[in-house]
């Protein structure tokens, strides 16, 4: 099992460069609303709504949204801690969709997820080395010494002192507990994590620290990405490529730059505009489009494109067909009539 | 004993727009709330301070012209609206009230005037709202009944504390939209506390940062987004990515914010500067002009742009 220790931080980055590590087909997600005393079920939230991409090894997928539109939702489908209600998930070409508790575990190793509070995913009662002890244990991973020395080394690799091991996570800042998180989720030399929002809760100043350490783990660790967050300027800047959802559906997908220099949607260019500049003077010569009134429910959703009740140009036949998902440019996905 | 706000002065012009940025703990908001003994006490206490409004100090004058003041002179808009409304009055019923109280109207035509404050913040069909639960309204229509219950009795200076934290980003552009809009019409004075320094970019006239309990740069919002003289207000902006170019790595500041248990000794952000150097560490910079209009005032020994020590 040592070997396996160092094994990631020289892991090879070659080839396998464009094949894709996580194919996701059609996926869907409803909660059922149930009433009454024999809990009748008489609805949908439909959550996500068939949703499809893929996430090639290596890369950073930027998964953006207003809350409510499905994107933490999808995190989590995709690694089965909620079930799906339809459509596959595939990772390295093995479905994952309808496998039990147990053919999971096996593989959860290799796919891991940073929470957004680093608050509520820190148990209070658990010393830092015996939480990141713990999927080390559940895993059978070495021998006591060994985890110890591999906690260590995972508490250097995410910027912590060794001194830290015995603390109570209450002792650390918002940033440091992040950290802490981190360092569970990579525990296990996963290959690809999902980051749910892993630095919404954390102080601006904190914010690149952490961004720019999950960064480095990625190049020394040769990780694969789902970065879902609501905050566009920090996707800027991380991902290579970025997932826009509303309403449980996704509305463009592009690479990075494509997708900010020139947006297709009708929302991705609301929600792009929304975002204010650290910088008065663009700023003040900036146009905003203001979208009307709020997100409509996603328990009844709005027929036809979900977007035609805000959107600025809707026109007659967005509020009968569905946009089909279609690529306009190499790469560049969108689901919109008018694009 | 945490000393939340350490000798903090600064002046509101009328009709002026002040941004006040700062993390969590930096003591932005207990600043304000402070100014209106809006912090429960004990266990909070204010050991010294004027607060000089009109002819009254508010810090000492007494709690029935206070009363007056808050809400009437002064209004309030909170950050989450879910928290700070009553969930078991409709929004009519907590809006008529203080009209009624401040303006000493009656019921009748204080629902006329809770209707027309409703239909100014945009919220379409206020006849009917009017009878709505907070519950029964989405995030962003929260926050404009409470932007209208603030502006009820026509304050001459809004005190707004994170306004749009709790939002998403369509909907804060539709409430900044709003607030600018109403500046306009109204030209009530706004303290707008937050910490996106992109939200004050596009609405202060002037910004003040704030850092431990201190303010360390105060500026008109121009001078200060393009010449920062503060090393934290530096930091910040490199640490924040931008929506409309993209960088390279973000430059982030090393450790972390500081404790505020001890009696500060020093310039609270010595230990994670880059310029600092043994004056820092003993003593406490004072704010102080770094231009010659003497607008643009920074508390630091170090000229970062001369690269020496301030005289």
């Amino acid at each position: 099992m040592t070997e396996t220790i160092n094994a990631p931080l020289g892991a090879p980055n070659g080839e396998s460069a464009s094949s894709p590590i996580l194919e996701v087909t059609n996926l869907k997600k409803y909660f059922p609303i149930v009433r009454g005393l024999v809990r009748r079920k008489v609805g949908d939230v439909r959550a996500v709504d068939g949703v499809s991409f893929q996430i090639q090894k290596g890369e950073t997928l930027g998964l953006v949204g207003e809350s409510g539109c499905g994107k933490s939702t999808t995190g989590r489908v995709i690694l089965q801690l909620d079930r799906a209600t339809e459509g596959s998930v595939k990772y390295e070409g093995e479905e994952l969709v309808g496998k039990n508790a147990g053919q999971m575990r096996v593989l959860r190793p290799n796919m891991q997820m940073v929470f957004q509070d680093p608050h509520a995913s820190l148990n209070p009662r658990m010393t830092v080395a015996s939480i990141i002890e713990e999927p080390l244990i559940e895993h059978r991973f070495g021998n006591r010494a060994e985890r110890l020395a591999w906690i260590e080394e995972l508490l250097g690799l995410v910027g912590l002192s060794p001194t830290h091991a015995n603390r109570y996570p209450h002792e650390f800042s918002g940033g440091q507990r992040q950290r802490i998180g981190i360092a569970r989720a990579i525990a296990l030399n996963p290959k690809f994590v999902v980051c749910d929002e892993p630095i919404a809760a954390l102080d601006v100043s904190i914010q690149a620290q952490v961004v720019n350490l999950l960064e480095r783990l990625q190049d020394e660790l040769d990780l694969t990405y789902l970065f879902i967050s609501h905050d566009l300027s920090m996707v800027r800047h991380l991902a290579d490529r970025v997932a826009v959802m509303y309403l449980g559906r996704m509305v463009e997908l592009a690479p990075v730059e494509a997708l900010y220099e020139s947006p297709q949607h009708p929302y991705t260019q609301a929600l792009h505009s929304a975002v204010p500049v650290p910088n008065p003077i663009v700023e003040f010569g900036r146009e905003r489009i203001i979208l009307k009134g709020d997100i409509p429910s996603p328990s009844n959703p709005p027929s036809g494109c979900s977007f035609h009740t805000r959107c600025p140009v809707a026109t007659p036949e967005c509020a009968e067909r569905v946009p089909e998902w279609r690529e306009i440019n190499p790469g560049h996905w969108v689901a919109c009539h008018l694009a | 004993m945490v000393h939340a706000v350490n000798d903090v002065s600064f002046e509101l012009r009328a009709g002026e727009f002040l941004g006040v940025v700062g993390e969590s703990g930096s003591g932005k908001s207990v600043t304000m709330m402070s100014l209106l003994k809006l912090i429960p006490m004990p266990p909070g206490h204010i050991d010294a301070g004027v607060a000089d409004f009109g002819e009254h100090d508010l810090l000492s004058i007494d709690a029935a012209t206070l009363r007056s003041v808050r809400g009437g002179q002064i209004g309030f808009i909170f950050q989450d609206p879910m928290t700070s409304l009553n969930p078991v009055l409709t929004i009519g019923k907590q809006l008529t009230e203080p009209v009624m109280l401040h303006t000493g109207a009656d019921r009748r035509a204080a629902k006329a005037r809770v209707i027309e404050l409703l239909d100014l913040v945009g919220i379409p069909d206020a006849e009917q709202r009017f009878k709505n639960y907070p519950h029964e309204l989405s995030g962003g229509m929260r926050q404009r009944v409470m932007i209208a219950m603030a502006l009820a009795c026509e304050p001459k200076v809004i005190i707004a504390d994170e306004p749009t934290t709790a939002l998403d980003v369509t909907i804060q552009a539709q409430i900044i939209d709003l607030v600018k809009d109403l500046r306009e019409k109204l030209n009530t004075a706004v303290i707008w506390i937050t910490h996106d320094l992109g939200v004050v970019a596009g609405l202060a006239d002037r910004v003040i940062v704030m850092y431990g309990g201190r303010i360390v740069e105060q500026s008109p919002v121009a001078e200060l987004y393009a010449r920062p003289a503060h090393p934290y207000t530096q930091g910040l902006l490199n640490s924040v990515p931008r929506i409309d170019q993209k960088g390279g790595s973000l430059t982030s500041i090393p450790g972390q914010p500081p404790s505020l248990l001890a009696e500060p000794v020093g310039c609270s952000f010595a230990p994670r500067c880059a310029y600092a150097f043994d004056r820092c560490l003993t003593e406490t910079p004072v704010l102080s002009p770094v231009d010659l209009a003497g607008e643009h005032l920074s508390a630091c020994f170090w000229d970062t742009a001369e690269g020496k020590e301030r005289s």
